[in-house]
């Protein structure tokens, strides 16, 4: 059954309380535990993060908004340090890329299959094929660098395969913006289709540029540097989907509906008992963040929620394996690139974004390097030609 | 805590055979290049254009001035028994608090499966601080400052890091954490060793005595670990000798026979 956004209550802010025990819980098994477990709680931490950042921009220009902003985000830090936490310490910095990359394949497959906007699902495959891509350069270096299965961490839900190779996708700036949609026609899915990519990039570009400094060797500095500078062209094109014109209210409205709607696809998708209860529980607190912030809506802007929300929740979104819908995106869509707002030919790209690209790959690409010659096999490409001497 | 239970593992290509299979349907279109030769390729330039992770520091009194100014001279390098000198006393300071969160988890979880007892694992720790101190005794000695951080030191940090990893994990139990300060163990007999070797180049003969007894309790700290580690994964002593013959024999047989 669909949950009401518009009529249900949720947790009143004021019942939003947490310890530092409560923060600090017992993480989930790196090796028991579902991929998908770890992919919502990647996922819901990218979410919480970008409601934080949000916050801090609207206050930054709201006077009269500071006080409950200030309020609700304080919990959302609080959330935001619960999910994120949950992630075990014996993932590596690496293991826990693949896992931000498994994220950026699934949900945004899923996302882009479910989407109505044609021009939208456009540009959220055309990401993909980008992530996907880093997903195979990683998977070399993990492979390479510690000796370690990145299959481990996907458990066969995800391809290790070259996607649009990473070394072709740095453009001019001016090719990673895209048409906004426009606030009066998009669907409210896609709204939060939007949102939700932007929260999942920003954090995956924020996590690469603080561990990629914490790797000692050149090669794994020099891949995060190339692919960090990739997720920030992400932030960039998923961003410059929103409308502009939706005012701070607006938005805010969409990014609580969003906490919402991602916390209740994880309680219908979760099989972890433990972990479905932190989603129920978070859930229930957004729903109160959405109703406040309701309130500030039709008081400042004498406007109905329900103008800019639906009164359900659409359907959750899909986590499982997109394979074969990556696999066709794949196949029909690798060569596509960008030349301003448009998806174009290889050959018809700008020369801004040659030009730029040129002198970037001039000395090395680190994704080509890392991944020279790499096919992933089960246990590690060392898993193969014993007895080869050097 | 359990860890030699059975369970739900999922990070193998078993529990999935038909998404694994799936996973090597396609045959992907890589040109064949040897990755090993890439990656070296890109480490290269770094290593060529590398400086150190840092300095040794200049003894900072004027009697440590002159004594290893004068070895220097000898061209006897001094600043590899000072760097050495930091790295066992960050070393054994690390290895204090290790035995710490290992105590901390033996206080709540420990049993009479394994022959440890707590006030041995306390006197470990005790004997870790007290070697720290005579390090630090030590490179005063020499006019050295032993708050200073060497680049050997910095690097046993390094290496230490997943050791404690492991021990602070509140998930992982005492045999997994042994296996830690085994590891640790072994590490500092062979810091002993080495310790002792430079400091008898310097003529530092006091010191040799003094490191040598030291020496011999890490000894004894590696043997108890050892027992404690084979006791938690059901193994007596007697077990551990008979495998290793075992091992050796079968070494030592010739190919063709």
């Amino acid at each position: 059954m669909a949950l009401s956004l518009l009529n249900t209550k949720g947790c009143d802010l004021d019942r939003q309380r947490f310890t530092w025990r409560e923060l600090v819980q017992t993480p989930i098994s790196k090796l028991d535990d579902d991929a998908f477990t770890r992919v919502r709680i990647i996922l819901m931490n990218g979410i919480e993060t970008e409601a934080i950042r949000f916050s801090h921009l609207a206050a930054r220009c709201n006077a009269d908004l500071r006080l409950p902003l200030a309020r609700i985000r304080r919990v959302e830090q609080h959330q935001a340090t619960l999910v994120n936490w949950l992630l075990g310490s014996d993932h590596s910095a690496l293991e826990t890329t693949i896992g931000y990359e498994q994220v950026a394949i699934e949900v945004t497959a899923s996302l882009a299959l479910r989407e109505p906007d044609p021009y939208l699902a456009q540009t959220f495959r055309f990401g993909l094929l980008e992530d996907f891509d880093h997903m195979y350069r990683y998977a070399a270096l993990l492979d390479r660098l510690e000796g370690k299965d990145a299959n481990n961490i996907l458990q066969s839900y995800t391809d290790i395969l070259p996607g649009r190779p990473t070394a072709v996708e740095h453009r001019a700036p001016a090719d990673d913006l895209r048409n906004n949609y426009d606030r009066n026609q998009a669907q409210f899915l896609s709204k939060l289709h939007c949102l939700t990519l932007v929260g999942a990039e920003y954090q995956t570009h924020d996590y690469y540029m603080h561990v990629g400094p914490q790797f000692a060797d050149p090669v794994a500095r020099q891949l995060y540097a190339e692919i960090a500078s990739i997720e920030e062209q992400h932030v960039t094109q998923y961003e410059s989907l929103l409308d502009p014109g939706e005012s701070f209210l607006e938005q805010w409205l969409l990014h609580e509906a969003n906490e919402c709607y991602n916390y209740y696809s994880c309680v219908e998708a979760e099989t972890n008992h433990q972990i479905k209860a932190i989603w129920e529980r978070m859930l229930d607190y957004e729903l109160g963040h959405f109703q406040l912030a309701c309130e500030l809506f039709k008081t400042y802007k004498r406007r109905d929620p329900a103008e800019i929300v639906t009164t359900d929740l659409p359907r959750p979104i899909e986590f499982k394996s997109q394979r074969e819908f990556v696999r066709q995106t794949l196949a029909g869509e690798v060569d596509l690139r960008a030349n301003g707002p448009r998806y174009v030919p290889a050959a018809d790209e700008s020369q801004a974004t040659v030009t730029y690209r040129c002198h970037m790959n001039s000395q090395g690409s680190p994704t080509e390097q890392v991944a020279a010659g790499y096919v992933w096999r089960p246990g590690t490409e060392l898993n193969r030609n014993v007895g080869v001497t050097h | 805590m359990d860890e030699d239970k059975m369970g739900m593992n999922r990070t193998g290509v078993q529990m999935s055979p038909i998404d694994s299979k799936a996973m090597q349907e396609l045959a992907p279109t890589v040109p064949e290049m040897d990755g090993e030769q890439a990656l070296s390729e890109l480490r290269a330039s770094y290593i060529t254009e590398a400086d150190g992770l840092g300095s040794v520091p200049l003894p900072g009194t004027f009697k440590g001035v002159v004594s290893s100014g004068m070895t220097m001279l000898k061209g006897e390098s001094p600043q590899i028994l000072l760097d050495k000198l930091g790295e066992r006393l960050a070393f054994e300071r690390t290895g204090t608090r290790l035995y710490e969160a290992l105590v901390c988890k033996c206080e709540i979880i420990l049993d009479d499966t394994i022959s440890l007892r707590l006030d041995d694992l306390r006197e470990l720790r005790n004997e870790e601080q007290r070697h720290m101190l005579l390090v630090a005794e030590a490179i005063e000695e020499l006019g050295g400052d032993p708050t200073a951080q060497t680049p050997c030191a910095d690097l046993v940090g390094v290496e230490a890091a997943g050791l404690l990893q492991v021990v602070t994990d509140p998930r992982t139990s005492i045999g997994q954490c042994l296996h830690a300060v085994l590891t640790a163990e072994l590490s500092d007999r062979a810091g002993w060793e080495t310790l002792i070797a430079l400091a008898d180049a310097q003529g530092l003969d006091d010191m040799v005595i003094r490191f040598s007894q030291a020496l011999e309790t890490e000894r004894e700290h590696l043997g108890m670990v050892e027992t404690w580690y084979n006791e938690s994964l059901g193994l007596s002593y007697g077990d551990v000798d008979l495998a290793a013959s075992a091992l050796t024999g079968a070494r030592a047989r010739p190919l063709n026979t």
